[in-house]
């Protein structure tokens, strides 16, 4: 689309235009305000979402139980470092800063998914995070391919080829413990139990209660509403694990033959709110963790740039 | 694979994100190298995770804790330099290693190359950077000496790896404006020792936690 036009109105129906014909929106066209920031808020979230998943993860890199299993989730967590990095330079097109948001997220005025104040409290737990978690991110995340801002669905493109191999790599870890001894069986079970609302709460507020929800849509950024995506993921995970041979712990879940859907039970949107609030499991801890990271690595990050206005390097 | 191990406690601790991509990646390298080694040896899970202290026969300078950046770094210029150097010449040699040591020489040569900017941004970036970078290598200096050990099997001319060792990171060092640490590295227990299955008391704790799981679940597979 082009920039040329004469007026703030003429822009405005050049973007509208663009949207209406389904065309990408690119760094440097004219883009309302409003546009601009909640593309800037999402993925930031979305970045720090990746940065702060990396932790209840390698809370088991060192306990491994074998060293397949642990080349596996090496990569994997390098995999989630490398999607943040992505999505940071995603959003600087925007005019934002990597450091900036950083900042942000370090004083809590920038959010990340709520499922990560979650504890990774078993071996299994891994393999649910896989399986659930990166299932849910991952049919929350196929639409936003075809986002309307061009740098973001791009990105989107390759982060979500990785993440369908962590997803299938996740349910391989659970079938193996659920066809394994009972101990692992159990484990399996437990892990599942614990996972399986939080990540239905993955796909946000109700759509009546959901703030943004109607503005991303009219500018194609959200593609579904959050109660699709919902429905759309109990759908798929229902024959998953009758597969795995685990069960889901929602009593009221059941094939609704009318609407062709699976009914499940009400989500405790109190835990939701309380998560989002910071009174979760792990808040405080992620948060505080990812501080200290960046708080003890200043003394090496001048080094580097001082090492590079020393030698004119390009600073990394 | 124990240092594998020790990059692996950095993941979601490190300055920058590209460090943790670096660090990982490292990490994998290696971890990809000591399943071959295991494999070739007996079945891999077995020797990694059923195995006690004094059955370990890895240097004792892999098994040092992580410390600061600058530490980890250190260790990781010790010991890529002298990966490098010695894969090079077991890949020339033709004997059993060979096909592995060519492979991983690829793998090395990019650690080492890591390990060299890292130490010369910090030791000529900024006083502090310098000064954690000179007490790191340093403190790790004593536990260089086990390297040039001959191992029993492997046919290398251990005095000439250990010039060219020296002579590569001397040149790095003095491109840093630092220099190479002085004081023993052959004693008693610091030469040969890991070699031999006696380690420092930082291992025990890290193999106590590795295997905790696999030893609570006697032949589960995973």
């Amino acid at each position: 689309m082009t920039t040329m036009a004469a007026d703030a109105g003429a822009y405005e129906a050049v973007f509208d235009a663009a949207l209406a014909a389904d065309e990408r929106i690119e760094p440097r066209d004219w883009m309302p305000d409003a546009y601009r920031a909640s593309l800037v808020r999402q993925m930031a979230q979305h970045a720090h979402s990746e940065i702060i998943g990396m932790q209840p993860e390698a809370n088991w890199i060192t306990r491994a139980p074998s060293l397949r299993r642990k080349a596996i989730l090496m990569a994997k967590v390098q995999d989630e470092a490398g999607h943040g990095l992505y999505l940071y330079s995603a959003a600087e097109t925007l005019g934002t800063s990597r450091d900036e948001l950083l900042d942000k997220l370090h004083t809590g005025r920038q959010k990340y998914s709520s499922i990560f104040n979650y504890p990774t409290l078993t071996w299994a737990d891994v393999g649910a995070i896989g399986w659930l978690v990166d299932g849910a991110a991952i049919t929350n995340q196929v639409p936003l391919c075809r986002c309307s801002y061009g740098p973001y669905a791009r990105a989107m493109v390759r982060i979500c080829k990785e993440e369908s191999f962590h997803q299938r790599q996740g349910y391989e870890l659970l079938l193996a413990l659920s066809k394994g001894t009972e101990a692992q069986h159990a484990m399996a079970q437990d892990a599942v139990d614990r996972w399986w609302w939080p990540s239905l709460m993955m796909f946000g507020p109700p759509d009546d209660a959901s703030a943004h929800s109607a503005q991303s849509m009219a500018w194609k950024i959200k593609r579904h509403s959050n109660d699709e995506l919902r429905q759309r993921f109990v759908d798929i995970c229902v024959p998953q694990a009758e597969s795995l041979g685990l069960t889901l712990p929602d009593p009221d879940l059941r094939w609704n033959e009318e609407r062709g859907h699976h009914d499940f039970g009400a989500i405790d949107w109190n835990e939701f709110h309380e998560v989002l609030r910071g009174n979760g499991p792990c808040n405080a801890q992620r948060i505080s963790q990812r501080r200290r990271a960046h708080e003890e690595g200043a003394w090496v990050r001048e080094a580097a740039a001082a090492y590079a206005a020393k030698h004119g390097e390009e600073q990394s | 694979m124990v240092l594998s191990h020790r990059l692996g406690e950095w993941a979601g601790h490190a300055p920058v994100l590209e460090e943790e991509v670096a660090l990982a990646n490292i990490a994998l390298d290696l971890l990809g190298q000591a399943r071959v080694l295991l494999s070739l040896a007996g079945d891999e899970d077995e020797l990694a995770y059923l195995r006690e202290e004094r059955a370990f026969r890895n240097v004792q300078l892999v098994e040092q804790p992580n410390g600061d950046f600058a530490h980890t770094i250190a260790r990781q210029l010790y010991f890529s330099t002298y990966q490098e150097l010695l894969y090079e010449r077991l890949a020339r040699g033709g004997g059993p290693f060979a096909p592995l040591a060519a492979k991983a020489v690829k793998e090395v040569a990019y650690h080492r190359d890591h390990a060299e900017h890292w130490t010369l941004r910090l030791g000529d970036g900024t006083a502090e950077s310098h000064e954690r970078m000179r007490v790191a290598l340093e403190s790790l200096w004593r536990f260089t000496g086990e390297l040039f050990e001959p191992v029993e099997g492997c046919e290398v001319e251990w005095d000439t790896l250990h010039t060219a060792w020296l002579a590569r990171l001397t040149s790095v060092l003095e491109r840093a404006t630092l220099a190479v640490p002085e004081g023993p590295r052959r004693g008693a227990w610091a030469a040969g020792a890991g070699r031999q299955g006696v380690h420092t008391e930082s291992f025990g704790r890290m193999l106590a936690e590795m295997q905790h799981l696999h030893r609570s679940h006697p032949g589960a597979t995973w």
